[in-house]
């Protein structure tokens, strides 16, 4: 891969308007696929979720899961998008080995949902509203596997296998308008338009939202022109940015390529462009070209979808919250500073948090063991903290048992590794491994008498006020009791001691 | 006389994907000039604002309820296939695309 | 020949359901039958004795204990190979499907099964049913049992001369834009295409999506009905699928009566144009309909002039989405070119051997008309047509209960004669397309031998959507009142083949 050559970020700001448009596709969590009765399952032994429909066996005929549109209305009214009143699904026909028909059944020129928009705030806290053209129905491919050559890249493969377990799963892809106007915080704006629609979709419980499996994957379209002019420049579209950061990190790297190749007077080529994590680069992928006729006609196996109004009225009760004003709801009722909610919003902890303190948990209590002691864990082991086996009523329990004084940080911070591990929850790991600190004084004193024994000043040093001495006698009976001792009841029948 | 040249018909063929050797080339070009000449008539038919039709009984709303039904077994799903292994279909490398 | 073949499926039933003769007796009857004169007609791709006798011996077993029986329950059948059986390979014709066996049964497959009616094998077809003759089967074409240097029609001309040769009492086939009534009318033999939706094309190896529809090929009226009974109904593998039921279709066949019935004679589809001895045929029928108290009236279909031209741009573009999953990579024929190829020219060299030219002059046609630049034009303006056809249709059924015409403007062909002229080929579906276009259901029925050719001459009946019924009611009491002039059936006119083997 050729090294890019790039400008420097502010300087390409000040020479050119930055304009983004971002397509982001949504795998829905329906129980079956689009098309066919097989579950739509990620992670099982290669095609086994696949019937004659989704490996496209001569014969086979498509069929319209009810589900999977009412999630796709239902994305649309929570973008603010009209639904369409009537719409076809159309054949997108081009030839790879993934797509088992050959070719994609989505809709086309008569998306379901169009003309919508979100506010999207960014870390600096300025807000944009970004426009949604469309939102529209298609299904997934299959996964493709390169073997052979370097690395399972598909140069230099000797050959691929296809797995179709994934071919047909629902997708309803997301198309924004070109967006002007978000200069420096462009690439902000990208990554946090991305994190709303996930919170979206979460809320609306139609997606698992994970970015790391493919539930959400953004293509982000990035284009320059000079301040003041009115045509837009032409345009790459880097492919499959797959973390927040990525895409973030992707859009500024465009901007930065595509600014030092403008100042030297090179045209930009309309192509699409592969995002690398490790490089922290993108690269060239296809040229756009004539060989791009795609010949759209409407798929004549399925009849259109005409949701009456009343179904769709019915979907938009049921429509959650907006992110937006979710965000500013819950930091009043938390009462979390700018800077902690920002944490919060950044690990992607408003569920979780939610969940804890709704389970009984103080909200900065919560706040401070999911973006603390869990977060250390989660990414000591190289994953999300929201990946984590554990749940916000758990968090919530281990909070109580701390204040309840039956156990201490420490020892609760021991059992959260136990919890982690499948052992149960809190109280259930405390129990069964008795970890509850020790506050009763006669195992405290007898503690504390064969600590004295090898320190007799120590009461001596007490008693003249020399409190640091102590500290000395509590580490010895701590250490004695496995960390299990009541510290502060230590420290009080010690000067008990000292003083009668 | 209609615009299928032996270009147009081999850019039509890679389109599809079949080879076409350049006999092929010559007799298609000649034999679908002919047939598209004839078919432009569709061209004149239509007067006015003429809705399409796209399914010849109008229909709308067949929806399948979001309910699991058997899959083929692996086996079953590899069975057809000229090439599998690893309990995938098996084919030659792309080089071509992304 | 051993005369209970020659007998029509509704006597057949009666004698299965006295248990004068069994399932397996009736199987292996035809079998035989098949054995001798298949080798000059051949009508099958695929034969399965072992299959059909064992499901038959099943059936007979049943009845023997007593058990409650579908009505055509041990009848005999035969397949178009074109609908996916997963116990018979299934080529539609093609090469690239050379011995492919289907993971799964079309739906009207399994409705015969469900009846207890054996396969006695998959019939031949024109590659992927584009054709009118099966000429451009990749295994050899079908000869007509009526003179044997003849075609059978097509893309269904195996299931024709099947029924036409007495090797199967009745058989499926499919029409796109006429293929089981062409056949039918070449062959002296009854098929109905049924209103769009009422068989489930589940299972059906498409061609054009929107215009393919499953029917009975048969004998008679009343046991191509009784066969359309068994296999239609709604199927929620088919969005398309019509959500109701059309009635008895064999109820409608026994009615015999088109007193008051308006029949419409469509202008742009008799007179000029059409052979002088199938011209007087028809006139005959509408005489003797006149005679039975109907009432015929002309009606004025203009589009019509476009319906050819509109079909041939749908067809080939829905073909050409269709035919793309045959690959090589999931099943079917794979084609490795020399060296290190790519998938992509795997994927060419495969559809170059395994497609005949007709498949792939369709293809490159049909990705021609729906191309960025010339699908207004082409497939836009065809849908358009469509539309306009459907209002002719509308108008004709406002003045006429069933509209008729000739099936075809000439009797068979010699085999060869059109081959190298895809045009010429084309015409033959002038008269059996508006319906496909329009979805409408339409029947050929045989109305006697044209004399300026000494061949089967026939009449399509055509019916408002949904109107099925209508087709066998007319058609049953049209063909009652030929048989009476007659004296004896339609097929019992055929010369006899040469029993061989």
């Amino acid at each position: 891969m050729a090294k890019d050559e790039l400008m420097n970020y502010e300087k390409a700001l000040e020479q050119f308007e930055v304009v983004i448009g971002l397509e982001v596709h949504v795998e829905l969590n329906t129980n079956t696929k689009m098309f066919c009765g097989c579950r739509n399952e990620f992670g099982d032994e290669p095609n086994t979720n696949v019937c004659p429909i989704c490996i496209g066996l001569p014969g086979s005929l498509p069929a319209v899961n009810k589900r999977a549109i009412e999630s796709s209305i239902s994305i649309g009214l929570a973008l603010g998008c009209q639904i369409a009143p009537t719409g076809r699904f159309s054949r997108k026909n081009y030839f790879y080995p993934d797509l088992a028909k050959n070719f994609q059944t989505s809709q086309y020129d008569e998306p379901i949902a169009f003309e919508g928009s979100l506010e999207v705030e960014v870390p600096s806290g300025n807000t944009f509203t970004v426009a949604i053209e469309r939102a529209h129905m298609e299904e997934d491919a299959g996964k493709l596997t390169h073997v052979g050559g370097s690395t399972g890249r598909i140069q230099g493969a000797e050959y691929s296998l296809v797995d179709y377990n994934r071919a047909g799963v629902p997708l309803v892809e997301i198309v924004t308008k070109p967006v002007y106007g978000a200069g420096a915080e462009a690439p902000e704006l990208a990554a946090a338009y991305v994190r709303s629609i996930r919170e979206i979709v979460k809320a609306l419980g139609v997606s698992d939202a994970k970015m790391e499996r493919g539930n959400v994957r953004c293509d982000a379209n990035v284009s320059l022109r000079p301040h003041g002019q009115e045509k837009l420049g032409t345009r790459t579209e880097t492919k499959n940015v797959n973390s927040l950061r990525s895409i973030e990190r992707a859009v500024r790297y465009e901007i930065q390529r595509q600014a030092a190749l403008l100042a030297k007077g090179t045209a930009i080529i309309q192509e699409t462009r592969h995002w690398h994590e490790d490089k922290g680069a993108t690269s060239s992928g296809r040229p756009k070209s004539d060989a791009d006729d795609y010949r759209y006609f409407p798929e004549p196996d399925l009849v259109p979808v005409q949701p009456s109004k009343e179904w769709i009225e019915e979907l938009r009760a049921k429509l959650p919250e907006q992110p937006a004003a979710r965000r500013k709801r819950v930091q009043a009722e938390w009462g979390f500073a700018d800077l902690e909610f920002r944490d919060v919003v950044n690990a992607d902890l408003l569920d979780q948090i939610e969940e804890t303190v709704s389970a009984g948990a103080k909200p900065q209590d919560a706040r401070k063991w999911w973006t603390g002691e869990l977060a250390r864990i989660a990414n000591s082991q190289d994953q999300n903290v929201t990946e984590l086996p554990i749940s916000g009523a758990q968090v919530a329990e281990l909070a109580a048992l701390i204040e309840a004084g039956k156990i201490n940080d420490r020892l609760a911070r021991e059992v959260l590794t136990y919890v982690l591990a499948g052992e149960g929850s809190p109280a259930e790991v405390v129990t069964a491994r008795g970890l509850e600190v020790v506050s009763d004084d006669g195992a405290l004193i007898a503690a504390i008498d064969a600590a004295l024994a090898g320190q007799p000043d120590v009461l001596d040093a007490i008693r003249e006020g020399r409190m640091q001495a102590a500290g000395a006698v509590i580490g010895a009976v701590m250490k004695a009791m496995k960390g299990s001792a009541d510290a502060g009841r230590v420290r009080e029948l010690l000067i008990e001691k000292a003083n009668s | 006389m209609s615009e299928i040249t032996p270009d147009l018909v081999r850019h039509l063929a890679n389109l599809a994907r079949i080879d076409v050797n350049d006999q092929e080339v010559e007799l298609f070009a000649e034999q679908i000039s002919l047939i598209v000449d004839s078919m432009a008539t569709v061209k004149a038919a239509v007067q006015g604002d003429v809705p399409a039709t796209s399914h010849p009984i109008p229909m709308s709303n067949v929806f399948r309820e979001d309910v699991v039904e058997p899959s083929l077994t692996q086996a079953e799903a590899l069975s057809g296939s000229a090439d599998s292994g690893d309990g995938r279909f098996r084919v030659h490398a792309i080089l071509d695309g992304e | 020949m051993s005369e209970l073949i020659r007998k029509n499926a509704s006597e057949l039933v009666e004698l299965l359901k006295s248990r004068e003769i069994s399932s397996v007796e009736l199987t292996q009857a035809h079998l035989d039958r098949t054995a001798a004169v298949d080798g000059d007609v051949h009508s099958y791709l695929h034969v399965g004795p072992e299959a059909a006798l064992a499901a038959a011996a099943e059936v007979d077993r049943r009845r023997a204990a007593g058990e409650a029986l579908h009505a055509l329950a041990g009848l005999p059948i035969a397949v178009k190979d074109n609908l996916t059986t997963t116990d018979a390979p299934t080529t539609s014709g093609s090469k690239i499907l050379e011995g492919w066996v289907p993971q799964y049964d079309a739906t009207v497959v399994k409705k015969l099964r469900a009846a207890g009616m054996p396969i006695l094998g998959k019939t031949n077809l024109d590659e992927f049913a584009m054709g009118s003759s099966t000429e451009f089967s990749a295994f050899g074409p079908s000869r007509n049992p009526w003179d044997l240097e003849r075609i059978p029609g097509g893309s269904g001309g195996g299931s024709s001369s099947v029924v036409a040769s007495f090797q199967a009492p009745l058989a499926i086939g499919s029409d796109t834009g006429g293929s089981i009534r062409y056949p039918a009318f070449v062959t002296g033999t009854v098929g109905t295409k049924p209103t769009y939706g009422a068989v489930s094309r589940y299972g059906l190896i498409a061609l054009a999506s929107s215009l393919d529809q499953i029917g009975p090929v048969a004998r008679n009226v009343l046991d191509a009905a009784l066969l359309q009974d068994v296999i239609a109904g709604h199927d929620p593998h088919d969005s398309t699928s019509l959500p109701e039921s059309l009635g008895s279709m064999a109820d409608a066949a026994k009615k015999l009566d088109v007193k008051g019935l308006r029949v419409g004679v469509i202008k742009q589809l008799s007179g000029e144009g059409f052979q002088p001895g199938v011209s007087a045929r028809f006139n005959e029928s509408l005489e003797l309909l006149k005679n039975a108290g109907a009432e015929i009236v002309e009606v004025d279909c203009p589009s019509f002039e476009y319906a050819i031209a509109a079909y041939y741009l749908i067809l080939p573009a829905e073909a050409s989405s269709n035919l793309a999953k045959f690959d090589s990579v999931r099943f079917g024929l794979r084609v490795t070119p020399e060296g290190t190829p790519t998938i992509e020219r795997v994927m060419a060299a495969t559809r170059e051997a395994g497609f005949g030219p007709e498949v792939k002059r369709r293809i490159i046609l049909g990705t021609y008309a729906l191309s960025s630049g010339s699908y207004d034009a082409f497939y836009g303006s065809a849908q358009k047509v469509r539309t306009l056809i459907q209002r002719d249709f509308d108008a004709a059924f406002a003045k006429a209960d069933v509209l008729v015409s000739p099936t075809a403007p000439n009797t068979a062909f010699k085999l060869g004669e059109k081959l190298d002229d895809p045009l010429a080929m084309y015409l033959n579906d002038i008269a059996t397309i508006p319906a496909n276009l329009a979805g409408i259901p339409g029947m050929s029925i045989p109305n006697g031998v044209a004399e300026d050719t000494n061949l089967p001459s026939g009449i399509q009946i055509l019916a408002p959507a949904r109107g099925d019924a209508r087709l066998y009611q007319v058609g049953a009491a049209l063909e009652h009142m030929h048989e009476e002039i007659w004296g004896k059936r339609m097929i019992d006119f055929a010369p006899e083949l040469e029993v061989r083997g």
